[in-house]
């Protein structure tokens, strides 16, 4: 507990989208984050995985303060975030930095590189030279000095995302939250930004929060990883036992349907869950387990209760009835030939 | 499988006229597509891919495109020369595509119904005279086939009604509605989560089996293509710099790009994420001379930068655009630059 720099509980964010009715007006909500835990040792990787709008983004935007959670909270180093009303204290802020999915428009165009890292640093370290500063962060993500008098127009996508992380990096943060850094890349870019990422992280001692769908990526990079789907965490893992022993239904279907290059990681794929049905709006998350429209292994209880999360091995946890008390009988889908024909 | 040719492209060549210069995008491309197989096409961003299938349909917007040389023959018939008439009954019932972005492809302001009904009308002459009840009925043929539920419904849905795989589906749906012998997918579902994409993928493949169509399916993951296609061609900066069976293509891929590109997507087997490939794609207002991949190539000769590689056969079926693979360059060349 002492070595966890993040320690996120029971966050929920609800958004209000719009009103039913006209007489007796109920808000619709849209339950982006529904009550997630998990926390971030310190010098890791701690991996996010989910569907687009599962809440990834929403949860990277509470752990930079840019969103309230609507209750839950998140503690830094046993510091609560959220204590001090509306605007976050700047110790805080300079603490937790963050990288965007979109390297374009995360980038003001009308701003020379220079510009760009210069403000951080105004705001987080007012007393040192500034210049000398910008050098040192070009010179830490090996880009050339004269890029200081670039515009984002003239680099390439890798280059702009290399620019953001130099702009998280000024503000000497702990924690960097990285939102799909590398999704809008090439996979031939994606390369030099990961393994700067990398080195970065021995260098300075920064944690990642690292947020992504590629789970072939997530392999290669996180220490832990956490799959989330309709706003809800359904199981934590180190990374080497997540890919070797998925447990939750809606993480083996995840992975039998990643495409893959080699017959070595065709093996790794669970072959007898296929993915089927549609993802339930966020609006109207199905009563119970919001997963069992689309689970193989559905059971009764699954309609109705939802399941809490329980320990099946050291630090693997899983939101799933199959795995609560007493033990459920042995898991076995409803033949494949009636999977199949539901596609 | 038959090795008739429906689809055959020889030498074309695009450009784009843009402020400030013309950009020549498509350099000379060759590509073959036989009855009843599944080709796929991979390459990264801005490599050509939709450029080079828009030429097929001959939907470039010109200006600013121009096709500068070149032919596309489609069961013998050159494409690029056919009149309008002609061209019209090729891409109805010929040629359909699902284009890139299924947001796009479909109108807002239109019911689904309204969307699918005229593409069933054009698709046979039978079909023209039937009356707007009998073509309703047709049309909830191919929303079933794509395993829409309630489709009667969804033929008075506006898109914005449907989730982002629906949306896949109906515009699978409706490319494949008219039985087209050639169907082009350019990159289905990578928009989407993987679990919908892999299903909108099953499904694509068990409906083109079923209706022997020939399939051309884009997309810049790698995997995608592996699992579904019989033979690849791997694409870069407006040329085909490889083409194998999809089995061979995986086991020893030859050109000095395709092993990059490879090496470069992190396995689920873990080992680290390579560092890629140095450099960037190249401009097209001022492609490189020679081999287009020279300047990031890391075994590139000194021929490589004068003389363009020609896209000929290592192996039987296997061929490549790379001069490491050319017995007519002297091997100490070779030996010099890859010590
Ligand atoms: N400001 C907002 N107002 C209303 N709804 C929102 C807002 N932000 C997010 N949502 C909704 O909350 C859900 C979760 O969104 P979020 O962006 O966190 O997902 P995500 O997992 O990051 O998805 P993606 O992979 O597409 O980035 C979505 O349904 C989204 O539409
Ligand atoms: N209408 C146009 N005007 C000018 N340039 C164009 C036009 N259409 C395409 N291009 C250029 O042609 C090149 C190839 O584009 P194309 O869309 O064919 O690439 P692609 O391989 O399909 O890429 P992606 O994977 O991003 O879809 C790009 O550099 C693009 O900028
Ligand atoms: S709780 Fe039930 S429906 Fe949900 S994942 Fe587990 S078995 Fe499937
Ligand atoms: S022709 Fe030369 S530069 Fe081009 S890929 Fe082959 S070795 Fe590299
Ligand atoms: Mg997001
Ligand atoms: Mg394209």
């Amino acid at each position: 507990m002492s070595n966890d720099i993040l320690t996120v509980e029971n966050l929920k964010k609800h958004f209000v989208i719009g009103y039913t009715g006209l007489i007796h007006r109920e808000p619709i909500t849209v339950k982006a984050v529904d009550g997630v835990s998990f926390s971030i040792r310190e010098g890791e990787t701690f991996g996010l995985v989910g569907e687009s709008g599962s809440g990834k983004s929403t949860v990277a935007y509470i752990t930079v303060g840019m969103y309230r959670p609507t209750s839950g909270t998140i503690y830094l180093r046993g510091e609560d975030l959220f204590a001090q009303g509306d605007e976050r204290p700047l110790r805080f802020k300079k603490e937790i930095q963050i990288v965007y999915q979109d390297p374009g428009s995360s980038l003001n165009p009308r701003r020379t590189i220079k510009d760009i890292l210069d403000l951080p640093l105004r705001i987080h370290q007012p007393h040192k030279n500034r210049t000398l500063e910008i050098l040192r962060l070009l010179n830490e993500v090996e880009l050339p000095p004269d890029y200081m008098h670039k515009y984002p127009r003239q680099l390439s996508g890798g280059e702009k995302q290399i620019i953001a992380i130099a702009r998280a990096l000024a503000s000497d943060p702990s924690l960097i939250v990285l939102d799909e850094p590398t999704s809008a890349l090439d996979v031939s870019v994606q390369g030099k930004v990961i393994n700067l990422l990398i080195r970065l992280q021995q260098e300075l001692n920064l944690s990642y929060l690292f947020i992504t769908h590629d789970l072939s990526l997530m392999r290669n990079v996180a220490t832990r990883v956490a799959i989330m789907y309709l706003g809800k965490i359904c199981e934590v893992a180190d990374a080497a036992e997540f890919f070797q022993n998925p447990q939750h239904p809606y993480t083996q279907m995840l992975l039998s349907s990643i495409p893959v290059l080699s017959e070595e990681e065709e093996k790794l794929k669970p072959s007898k869950i296929h993915s089927i049905g549609e993802i339930p709006s966020p609006v109207n998350v199905p009563p119970g387990c919001s997963f069992h429209q689309r689970c193989p292994y559905v059971m009764d209880v699954c309609k109705v209760v939802d399941p809490v999360m329980v320990e099946t091995g050291p630090g693997h946890t899983v939101r799933c009835h199959l795995f609560e008390q007493p033990p459920a009988p042995a898991a076995v889908p409803e033949t494949s030939s009636t999977v199949e024909a539901a596609t | 499988m038959s090795v008739t040719p429906l689809l055959e492209i020889k030498n074309l060549h695009v450009e784009f006229k843009v402020y400030g210069g013309v950009l020549k995008v498509l350099d000379g491309v060759d590509f073959r597509v036989n009855v009843g197989e599944k080709v796929g096409l991979v390459g990264e961003t801005g490599c050509g891919k939709t450029t080079t299938m828009k030429a097929i349909l001959r939907i470039l917007p010109v200006p600013p495109a121009r096709i500068t040389g070149g032919e596309v023959l489609f069961k013998g018939r050159d494409i690029l020369k056919m009149k309008e008439r002609e061209l019209r009954e090729t891409r109805g019932r010929g040629i359909s595509m699902i284009f890139q972005d299924p947001t796009a492809a479909l109108n807002p302001v239109f019911t689904i119904g309204a969307q699918l009904e005229p593409v069933i009308r054009h698709a046979s002459p039978e079909n023209r005279r039937l009356s707007k009840k009998e073509l309703r009925k047709l049309a909830v043929i191919p929303l079933k086939e794509v395993a829409l539920a309630d489709p009667e419904r969804l033929l008075d849905a506006y898109p914005i009604q449907l989730s982002g795989g629906m949306r896949q589906r109906v515009c699978i749906g409706m490319a494949l509605a008219t039985n087209p012998e050639l169907l082009i997918a350019d990159e289905p579902g990578t928009s989407l989560d993987v679990t919908i994409q892999d299903q909108v993928l099953r499904l694509l493949q068990r409906l083109v089996e079923q209706r022997h169509s020939s399939v051309i399916l884009i997309s810049h993951t790698l995997g995608i293509v592996r699992q579904m296609c019989d033979r690849v061609y791997v694409m870069y900066a407006g040329n085909m710099v490889e083409e194998a069976p999809t089995r061979k293509l995986f086991a020893n891929p030859l050109h000095p790009y395709t092993r990059g590109l490879m090496a470069a997507v992190p396995r689920l087997s873990g080992g680290g994420v390579a560092m890629g490939i140095p450099g960037r794609i190249p401009s097209y207002l001022h492609p490189p001379s020679g081999c287009r991949f020279h300047p990031r190539c890391p075994q590139a000769m000194e021929i490589c930068k004068h003389e363009k590689p020609a896209f000929q056969q290592a192996e039987d079926d296997h061929r490549v655009a790379c001069f490491l693979y050319d017995p007519a360059v002297a091997e100490p060349q070779k030996e010099a630059t890859t010590a």
